[in-house]
């Protein structure tokens, strides 16, 4: 049995490791452009702030990474051919499978204002990214940083610790506007305020000026001017999706897979970023760049190629952020009805499914530095955000990922908010293991 | 010198909880490996939700405090019971 795994992120190593603890047998190819060793894409951003050294990011050791016994090549996928059950790769060799899973992942979305082109607009997406991102922060004077969500803050923050003079320029009146409720916003940006970055509010580019081909200035809608040395762009990622709408896979906002990760092409997977997963509660179609998630795709994917029993029920999505140093814990459905200008899709480190409005209430905590909002539906949690407070997150993931029924409980919520946090979170605390 | 309240503290800790994770909040970042004083793997536990258990490990926080994602906590010692040798 020959298995080829297109995409080496986590998606795709999750799934290598799952094939082998099955079958030591098995061939397994690994094909993509990537040309490093496996690396934690979350741990980028501590290894752009200097938190960490360049060899930190790599996961897997010299023994696990031999104990997988991979075939890995360092070129493009360029064709599916499901008839034949071939790949073709960029550098001309095919590739013959028995079972292929594509874990593409997403790719930063590029920016399309005039001077996007110039040396210096930079972005935030792999290793090489970030290793060409600390080379110019070394002579940058400053920075202007582009977009939404935690990868804005990862590049603003990260060229902060560096040394670097960062205006952040948001098109709305708050960050990450659809996710954060007003409070939220306004703390993670009295934070960034805190470490030295500058915000501009309602601001967009109009353009980037180069003078011989490299960055020199930004100008606003607003008329104002920015010299600066980078462009940091973080608008949002889309899934790598070439691949499969050249082979005619059934595609909505990524490649449809069913419970066991198939597409609708039998024998083809896809997990991951670039996998468009049923919601069981909405029936739609959802989307997520995280990396549990990924790893939880590629797990589950991999099992199934094996012709193992495999089967996926997409849990609530949870994801813990470090936005302007509150750590910041997001389960299940948390969604403001505001807009988000500064992302034009997904983010790194989000989901769609955060941006759903349940028919639900909020309760909010008083204490602003350890926030907690939970967003209760009629019988049980169906999301909360919590600010610096692990043992609230891990107390109200429970809640929200067992779907505890607190039918019982809605009389004494309704009549007591701020005490229904304290009993919600006693509960959690006291329903065990996550 | 070290304050004697501290040093209770750790004396409890040691004998009463180790270090438990969550690898459902973990993204492999390495932040607690690189931090540990002794040298410990501390990302190999966390990302598969085992404890630590490791007979260097001298409860020193270090791990849990600089982790970003809260992924690292002082757990009961019971909790370790499966992943003792």
């Amino acid at each position: 049995m020959r298995h080829v795994i297109v995409g080496s992120g986590a998606a795709g190593l999750a799934a290598a490791e799952a094939i082998r603890a099955r079958d030591g047998v098995a061939e397994i190819v690994m094909v993509g452009r990537e040309p490093h060793a496996f690396y934690s894409r979350p741990g980028l951003a501590y290894l752009l702030a200097g938190t960490v050294p360049d060899k930190q990011v790599f996961i897997r050791g010299r023994d696990e990474i031999a104990a997988l016994r991979l075939d890995r090549r360092t070129d493009d996928a360029r064709q599916l051919d499901l008839a034949r059950r071939e790949l073709h790769l960029a550098g001309g060799a095919v590739v013959p499978w028995d079972r292929l899973l594509l874990a593409t992942g997403a790719a930063a979305i590029p920016p399309s204002f005039p001077g996007a082109e110039l040396d210096g607009v930079v972005k935030l997406d792999d290793l090489d990214d970030v290793r060409n991102l600390i080379a110019r922060a070394g002579g940058a004077k400053r920075a202007v940083v582009i977009g939404g969500g935690p990868t804005a803050i990862e590049l603003a923050e990260g060229l902060r610790a560096r040394g670097v003079e960062v205006h952040y320029l948001l098109r709305g009146a708050r960050f990450w506007a659809h996710v954060l409720d007003p409070v939220e916003s306004q703390q993670v940006e009295d934070a960034l305020v805190a470490h030295g970055i500058a915000l501009h509010h309602q601001t967009q580019v109009a353009r980037v000026v180069g003078h011989r081909g490299k960055v020199a200035w930004v100008e606003t809608t607003a008329g104002d001017t920015i010299k600066c040395d980078l462009v940091a762009v973080a608008i949002g990622v889309a899934p790598r999706l070439e691949l499969a709408r050249q082979a005619g896979l059934s595609i909505g906002r990524g490649v449809r897979v069913d419970h066991r990760f198939q597409t609708s092409a039998e024998h083809v997977y896809a997990a991951g970023d670039v996998a468009e997963v049923r919601d069981p509660d909405t029936g739609e179609g959802v989307v997520d760049s995280l990396w549990s998630t990924a790893l939880a795709h590629g797990a589950i994917a991999g099992t199934a190629m094996t012709g193992a029993p495999a089967g996926y029920r997409r849990p609530p999505s949870l994801n813990v952020t470090r936005l302007g140093a509150i750590t910041i814990t997001i389960i299940g459905a948390v969604g403001q009805p505001d807009a988000d200008d500064d992302l034009v899709t997904i983010a790194r480190g989000d989901s769609l499914s955060w941006r759903a409005r349940p028919t639900a209430w909020t309760l909010t905590g008083d204490d602003p530095a350890r926030r907690v909002r939970v967003v209760v539906g009629p019988r049980h949690l169906v999301g909360a955000l919590v600010m610096n407070d692990p043992a609230a997150a891990r107390a109200l993931t429970r809640l929200v990922r067992h779907r505890v029924d607190l039918s019982a409980l809605r009389a004494a919520l309704d009549a007591d908010p701020p005490g229904a946090l304290a009993r919600l979170i006693e509960l959690g605390a006291a329903a065990g293991a996550p | 010198m070290s304050d004697p309240l501290d040093l209770l503290a750790r004396v409890r800790l040691l004998a009463e909880a180790v270090v438990t994770s969550d690898p459902e909040r973990c993204v492999q970042c390495g932040i607690c490996s690189y931090n540990c004083p002794i040298g410990i793997d501390v990302r190999s536990h966390a990302r598969v939700g085992a404890v630590i258990v490791d007979q260097r490990c001298i409860s020193c926080g270090e791990c849990i405090a600089r982790c970003p994602r809260d992924v690292l906590w002082f757990g009961p010692v019971e909790d370790a019971a499966e992943d003792l040798p």
